[in-house]
């Protein structure tokens, strides 16, 4: 048994575990956690299989955005999240049911069976050799070539993602001093310094 | 050595999770969420394992899309979250029945 293979049992059964660990911890907190172990270990496998750039994406986007998103909002809710536990032994009969039916089809993956013959004609874009270009400048060379302008549309969904959960979370609160740039371009002289004239050794009222 | 077989078992016992996961924190929006998104990463080792195994680069392509809608769908679904919390005061899945639809 070779270290890929080692490795690849590894994380496969860590990615599994933790992903079970996810859907059962009682805590969300550990449950956003196992969520980083799962995709870390997705990334070990992604690896392994030799998607470097991948793998690298999914620590980068994965575990440092997505995942951090879901644990500030989980502290950010003030919510009793015991009482979502109450019901939740009644659904676990149909869950599983429902789990292993899909588990069963899944698993025909095991049969006999191979790519067609006519499959390596059929490549949209066939993956250079290692040996003489490396995964992330064969996807850069795809990206910005073939596939330019859903890559762009991808940046457009980011971009209106962004927007949207601005938009969403925004709140404009009353009784806070803001700048207001037009009040103050109009400002001159005449409306905001008053002369006076003081009478010697009496003051000002 | 491990064949494409076996990464297709990894993910389809991650995307069973994330089904299991819906079913069994059905009041939970956050767990929910975290759900889907373990059915993405199992859709997302499909699809590069397919994509190493036939020598085709589009399948690692198409996961790079995947993970920009997965990211986007976790924003979204995040703020819409907040913004509900903040009206309601509660993220349980059987509160949301403002338009009684």
């Amino acid at each position: 048994m070779g270290i890929a293979t080692l490795a690849f049992y590894f994380f496969g059964i860590l990615a599994v575990g933790s992903g079970l660990f996810v859907v059962v911890a009682r805590n969300p907190v550990h449950a956003v956690l196992w969520l980083i172990l799962a995709f870390l270990s997705s990334a070990g496998l992604f690896i392994l299989l030799g998607a470097e750039f991948v793998a690298m994406l999914l620590v980068i986007v994965y575990v440092g955005a997505v995942a951090v998103l879901f644990l500030f909002v989980v502290m950010m809710l003030d919510v009793n999240f015991a009482e979502f536990r109450a019901g939740m032994a009644k659904f676990v009969p149909v869950g599983l049911l429902i789990g292993l039916v899909l588990l069963m089809l899944l698993g025909l993956v095991f049969g006999e069976w191979s790519p067609s013959a006519v499959a390596p004609s059929l490549r949209q874009a066939e993956a250079p050799d290692v040996e003489t270009m490396q995964n992330t400048p064969a996807l850069g060379n795809l990206i910005y070539t073939k596939y330019v302008y859903l890559f762009q549309a991808a940046g457009l969904i980011l971009l209106v993602a962004m927007i949207g959960a601005i938009i969403l979370t925004h709140r404009r609160r009353e009784g806070i001093k803001r700048q207001d740039i037009v009040a103050q371009m109009q400002r001159d002289p005449a409306n905001s310094i008053e002369l006076k004239d003081v009478a010697s050794g009496r003051g000002l009222q | 050595m491990i064949g494409l077989e076996h990464y297709l078992a990894v993910a389809a016992a991650l995307f069973v999770t994330g089904v299991f996961g819906i079913f069994l924190n059905r009041k939970n929006i956050i767990v929910i969420l975290m759900s889907i998104e373990l059915m993405l990463l199992a859709v997302n080792i499909n699809l590069v394992a397919f994509s190493v195994h036939l020598g085709d680069l589009v399948g690692q392509v198409f996961t790079l899309f995947v993970l920009t809608v997965a990211a986007a769908e976790a924003a979204i679904g995040l703020a819409i979250l907040v913004c509900f919390f903040r009206n309601r005061g509660s993220i349980a899945v059987y509160d949301v029945n403002l338009m009684k639809g």
